[in-house]
């Protein structure tokens, strides 16, 4: 046993000096757990000729495939041969290799400075097609293209929705400057939005993926801005008397549900996408904070300390009574609807410790997914199965996710940076 | 149990280092934002002449640009208005009885100063949601500013802002440390 762990050492450690290299991500991924059954695929080297350049796109698939826990993806390099299409894979190889799955694809040049990637997924035990895509892209899409394969593969063996293509946002805070910044979904290609000397809070992305509303402090004090990720406009939502903050879009994109301290207090307001149409929706003399629209847009879910401690209260979006919505644990806060409505993630305080939880909307069930102690802003991925967060370790802010399940946990960080404030955007199209 | 964790550590280290062959692909945001403060500093601003019947011409008149008055009492040391922070306990706005002198003085110098004004600024420690904090820090400047409406200082004096937990000193090891973070900033307009 001993024998076998340091074999297992050995290996990693050399993976890790041969890669140290080539480093380029800013964003570096842990995982830890797995699922119960793991599905075994053998991901064989797409023929990369027309893209030798770039990265191997049967690397950056496996990469997602095992990120979710769900997948082990098989060593190829023993396989004597080396399909690139359904007719030429031998079975009875793959079998051998105990995969369940097999994928095999290639990288054509087209004319016009474009590539064709095509990409088949089998099932090795009845030796049958599952799926074949064939994609016309410009080459700085074979990313895109690999996390889209990635969701393909992903949707067919697991039944869940796609995942992968998709980008996060998040705050780094380094050498005293904030930076709002988008990276995909597995950490890589980290760009910089907007950055200043002043905070920046609460990114949120538009429902298509556009635009992201944020709160800036660079007036020294919170106003909301809207900018667009493609051209860099910037649109000052709410800049009223005290503060403006927490801003949440409504499902169609057309409103934010925004925190305004006109009366003192913070209360909960709507306003248009371009300023306008600005309207009161809670009335209390309590904290009424942290919007989160439902996906079918009826409803505002916020925290209030209106009870006492700060628990979760739901609105109707166009105003009126509030109703309690939890009541275990000794607070809750930051709540964050999954896609499909059905359930609530939020930030709980018990024992002095803040952690990630999930709600059970019909059932009212909760589930704690995180160890704490200053876990927040949970936001679920596109396909409702992670929920990722902000989490602090040794004295510096990192990023983590947890399977809905609680099953599968990652960690990602970056050397230096001190980062917090995620939020999970829409898928790419 | 140690093994689990070694284990887990090697785990994430391979995982680490599959994430690091990745490379940088074309940016999909073009145009980022760079805000820079671009209001004129009261270091640039040009010092204004004043008319002085009594101004020797023929030679250069020294103007002294200070805006911290030397002689002021909200800068004097021995003097109660210099204290300008009051203290909160954890999720709480109360004011407490100890910081009663101070708020007193403060709303005392208000009401006998009709054109001078102050900011409060609210913050609260690092424990918590972000957005929560920013709330609990208004929400004890609100208090603050209550206590000194109710001495006579009056609203148009008083502005309230709230830092959440931006400005908090991070990672305190020990309460005292939160307990510095949890407080209003008494700022008068013309520091």
């Amino acid at each position: 046993m001993k024998t076998l762990f340091r074999l297992f050492q050995t290996t990693l450690f050399l993976a890790a000096s041969l890669t140290s290299a080539v480093a380029n991500a800013a964003l570096d991924i842990e995982i830890s757990g797995g699922g119960a059954q793991q599905i075994p695929i053998a991901i064989v080297p797409f023929d990369q000729a027309a893209a030798a350049s770039q990265d191997k796109i049967s690397d950056i698939i496996g990469a997602d495939l095992r990120r979710s826990g769900l997948f082990r993806v098989l060593e190829t390099g023993g396989v004597a041969s080396h399909p690139t299409d359904v007719a030429q894979i031998k079975y009875a190889e793959w079998a051998a290799l105990q995969a369940q799955a097999i994928t095999v694809g290639s990288i054509t040049s087209l004319p016009g400075n474009r590539l064709k990637v095509t990409f088949k997924l089998a099932d090795v035990l009845k030796q049958t097609q599952l799926a074949s895509m064939e994609y016309n892209i410009a080459p700085n899409q074979l990313r895109l293209t690999a996390h889209k394969i990635a969701d393909v593969i992903y949707q067919k063996l697991t039944g869940e929705g796609p995942i992968f293509a998709s980008r996060i946002a998040y705050i780094n805070k380094s050498k005293g400057r904030y930076s709002l910044q988008v990276a995909d979904a597995d950490g890589v290609n980290p760009q910089t939005v907007v950055s200043s000397n002043e905070p920046i809070i609460s990114p949120a992305w538009s429902p298509d993926g556009t635009k992201i509303a944020y709160v800036s402090f660079e007036k020294k004090k919170p106003i909301i801005f809207v900018q667009s990720l493609t051209t860099g406009q910037r649109l000052t939502l709410a800049n009223f008397k005290g503060n403006n903050s927490a801003p949440s879009w409504s499902p169609d994109g057309s409103k934010l549900a925004i925190v305004l301290t006109h009366s003192d207090n913070s209360q909960l307001y709507a306003i248009n996408a371009d300023g306008t149409g600005l309207r009161q929706i809670t009335k209390s003399g309590a904290i009424d904070t942290e919007p989160n629209w439902s996906p079918d847009g009826k409803w505002i879910y916020f925290t209030s300390d209106r009870g006492g401690n700060p628990q979760i209260y739901k609105v109707s979006s166009i105003g009126g009574e509030a109703q309690r919505v939890t009541f275990q644990g000794g607070q809750n806060l930051s709540p964050h609807f999954s896609p499909d409505g059905k359930s609530l993630a939020m930030i709980r305080r018990d024992g002095g410790k803040f952690t990630v939880a999930v709600q059970d909307l019909s059932s009212g069930q909760v589930q704690v997914l995180s160890e704490g102690a200053q876990d927040e802003s949970p936001s679920f991925a596109p396909n409702g199965r992670v929920i990722l967060y902000a989490t602090r370790t040794g004295g510096r802010g990192a990023l983590a996710a947890v399977s809905s399940d609680g099953r599968v946990k990652q960690r990602l960080s970056e050397s230096g940076g001190d980062i917090r404030e995620p939020s999970w955007g829409p898928l790419l199209n | 149990m140690n093994k689990s964790i070694l284990n887990k550590k090697l785990l994430a280290s391979l995982l680490v280092a599959m994430a690091l062959t990745a490379c940088k692909s074309t940016p999909m945001v073009d145009k980022p934002a760079d805000v820079q403060d671009k209001s004129p500093s009261a270091a640039t601003a040009p010092a204004q002449p004043t008319a002085d019947n009594n101004a020797d011409t023929s030679g250069i008149k020294e103007v002294t640009i200070d805006s911290k008055a030397g002689n002021s009492p909200l800068n004097d040391p021995n003097n109660i208005l210099s204290k300008r922070s009051i203290y909160f306990d954890f999720d709480k706005d109360t004011v407490k009885a100890e910081f009663r002198p101070v708020v007193e003085a403060h709303a005392k110098y208000l009401a006998e100063h009709g054109s001078a004004k102050v900011i409060l600024q609210g913050n609260a420690d690092e424990r918590g949601t972000r957005e929560y904090n920013l709330s609990l820090g208004q929400r004890r400047a609100v208090a603050v500013k209550k206590s000194l409406n109710l001495l006579s200082a009056q609203d148009k004096q008083i502005e309230t802002v709230s830092f959440g937990e931006e400005k908090a000193t991070p990672n305190c090891a020990d309460e005292a440390c939160h307990q510095a973070n949890r407080r209003v900033d008494i700022v008068y307009e013309t520091e």
